[in-house]
């Protein structure tokens, strides 16, 4: 189906493939890493300022 | 409601997490399509079914290059407004330009390969695309080396700026130099010189990336904002603790 140098187009195609999904993940990872220790923090009660302001 | 209303983390967090999943899902099907489309393309008189790594290489080269152009219009935010979010934008961009600038020439090389019988030539188009990796590893490496992050923040847009006279170089390199890498077919005067049945496949891939780098970029400011918000929190508790 891909000719004699199907070899060289599957390489394109999956090395980009496992770039932009590693990138993707790695967003993806990084963002619920970030979410899951602001989440910790306000739960002891450490808030922003602009935050506080609207609790009170 | 006013852009400048826009143009705060907080407003931007709110708006973002709205559009990010749309723009992520229409990422993943404009992207569906374009490979469809791609595969069920006729292949290349000359160079036969080696054309399908175009629908990629092609999309990532004009990414890197827009990319970089956003990074530019970050860096003048940056210097001229020192608006916390075009640093967020220039800090969270500089990696996904640097992934899409290197998929440009892997994907090249592999086309490369079997069309030209190299991976590499140093010819004018292929350098200045390296050129232009090594500006984004450049302005990851420069950032990470200044602790103080304003001061880093100045000093990548400055570099940034000064870099971008290598994004005309790449576009034009193969109109000003004699070289081995073949001159647009896409974006040039009189049209373009490939087949529609080629063309639109390959549109759509573009389109498809263009949104999957908007989606990542736009998550990566959304992370960027939030990390900023937990070391400013983690201080403030840490000066709690110590006054307690």
């Amino acid at each position: 189906m891909l000719g004699e140098h199907g070899a060289f187009i599957l390489a394109a195609y999956g090395v980009s493939a496992l770039a932009l999904g590693a990138l993707a993940l790695s967003t993806f990872l990084q963002g619920r890493a970030v979410r899951r220790r602001l989440g910790e923090l306000e739960a002891r009660g450490v808030r922003r300022r602009s935050a506080r302001r609207s609790l009170s | 409601m006013a852009l400048m209303d826009l143009a705060n983390p907080t407003r931007f967090l709110a708006l973002s997490g709205r559009v990010l999943p749309w723009l992520a899902g229409a990422a993943v099907l404009a992207l569906a399509i374009g490979f469809i489309l791609a595969f069920r393309a006729p292949a290349d008189y000359q160079q036969g079914e080696t054309v399908k790594i175009m629908y990629i290489h092609v999309p990532f080269a004009w990414l890197a290059m827009f990319g970089y152009t956003l990074l530019a219009l970050s860096a003048i935010g940056i210097l001229a407004w020192r608006h916390p979010l075009a640093d967020v934008s220039h800090k969270a961009l500089a990696p996904i330009g640097a992934v899409f600038a290197f998929l440009c020439l892997i994907t090249g090389s592999l086309w490369g390969r079997p069309m030209w019988g190299t991976y590499w030539v140093w010819d004018a188009r292929l350098t200045s695309m390296l050129v232009l990796l090594l500006l984004y590893l450049g302005l990851l490496a420069l950032r990470s080396a200044i602790e103080d992050a304003s001061q880093a923040g100045r000093a990548v847009a400055v570099l940034t700026l000064v870099g971008f006279v290598n994004v005309p170089i790449v576009k034009f390199s193969v109109d000003w130099w004699n070289t081995l890498h073949q001159p647009a077919s896409v974006f040039r005067m009189g049209g373009s010189t490939i087949d529609s049945s080629m063309l639109w496949p390959l549109m759509i891939c573009a389109l498809g990336f263009t949104l999957l780098m908007l989606a990542l970029h736009m998550a990566a400011m959304r992370n960027e904002i939030l990390r900023r918000r937990l070391r400013s929190l983690e201080a403030r508790a840490a000066a709690e603790a110590a006054h307690a």
